[in-house]
């Protein structure tokens, strides 16, 4: 469809979340906002190729995840100073704590799998259907349940247990997960 | 006493993927804390002047990208 008036404020609306998700997945504010334009960039030379109707902020997130993919690949991990970048994209800075808790947070979410890391974003940050983050990544429904799953239970591994970047949940840790009542 | 710790033990019963319904709703919070930091911020200028620019005709980019071509050009660093 051609880029009329209506379908640019639409692209332009979706990009506050466009921006949220690149940098959930890049962990850099200033690679984010590159993934974005050239998300922007491209959707609009393949604005043809959108169906008039169909979910365009799911559009533009297959896209921009497509991007992040093959850069990915290209780069590896590279950039290893995700909170610090992170903490400036931020308008206020949060409350000592509130920080702290935030960074180990952010650390935490580098820490999963790419997909599981993506699938997390999508459905509990984007507010993404199942069915539309299946369809963003590219997979069946049931694999996006799946790696939402794992990837809420590596977070609480990781987050709610001392010392547990250094093994996975197993018996030892879900015991203190459960018994910690003091 | 023994109340609070049955109601401690009720609420760490493990849901959905091993995981308490407590900690689950904390996770979901944080996740959407940090991500709507920053979609308050709302849109960047680069991005508005961006779809701006093509809205006009004969605006920059267009020429800039080349017509359509699927030869990208990538020679500098």
């Amino acid at each position: 469809m051609p880029l009329t008036n209506s379908l640019r404020d639409d692209i332009l609306a979706a990009v506050p979340s466009l921006r949220a998700f690149a940098i959930s997945l890049s962990g850099n504010a200033d690679r984010a906002d590159d993934l974005v334009q050239e998300t922007l960039l491209r959707a609009l030379a393949n604005i043809d190729s959108f169906q008039p109707g169909s979910n365009l902020p799911a559009w533009l997130f297959t896209i921009l995840r497509n991007l992040f993919r093959s850069d990915y690949r290209k780069r590896r991990r590279e950039v290893e100073d995700a909170e610090g970048n992170y903490a400036k994209t931020l308008k206020t800075q949060p409350s000592q704590n509130a920080h702290l808790e935030f960074e180990e947070f952010r650390t935490a979410l580098d820490k999963l799998p790419q997909d599981q890391r993506e699938a997390l974003i999508l459905v509990g940050a984007s507010g993404f259907s199942y069915e539309d983050a299946a369809s963003i990544c590219g997979c069946a429904v049931g694999t996006i349940k799946s790696r939402v799953n794992r990837a809420r239970s590596k977070l609480a591994a990781l987050l709610y247990v001392d010392g547990a970047e250094d093994f996975g949940p197993d018996e030892t840790v879900r015991a203190v997960i459960g018994g910690s009542g003091g | 006493m023994k109340d609070l710790k049955s109601q401690a033990s009720k609420s760490t019963t493990p849901g959905k993927g091993g995981l308490t319904p407590e900690i689950q709703s904390r996770i979901g919070h944080q996740l959407r804390a940090m991500y709507d930091d920053v979609v308050r911020q709302g849109v960047p200028d680069r991005f508005a002047e961006l779809i701006k620019k093509l809205d006009a005709p004969g605006g920059g980019s267009q020429n800039e990208n080349g017509a359509g071509g699927s030869n990208d050009n990538n020679g500098r660093d």
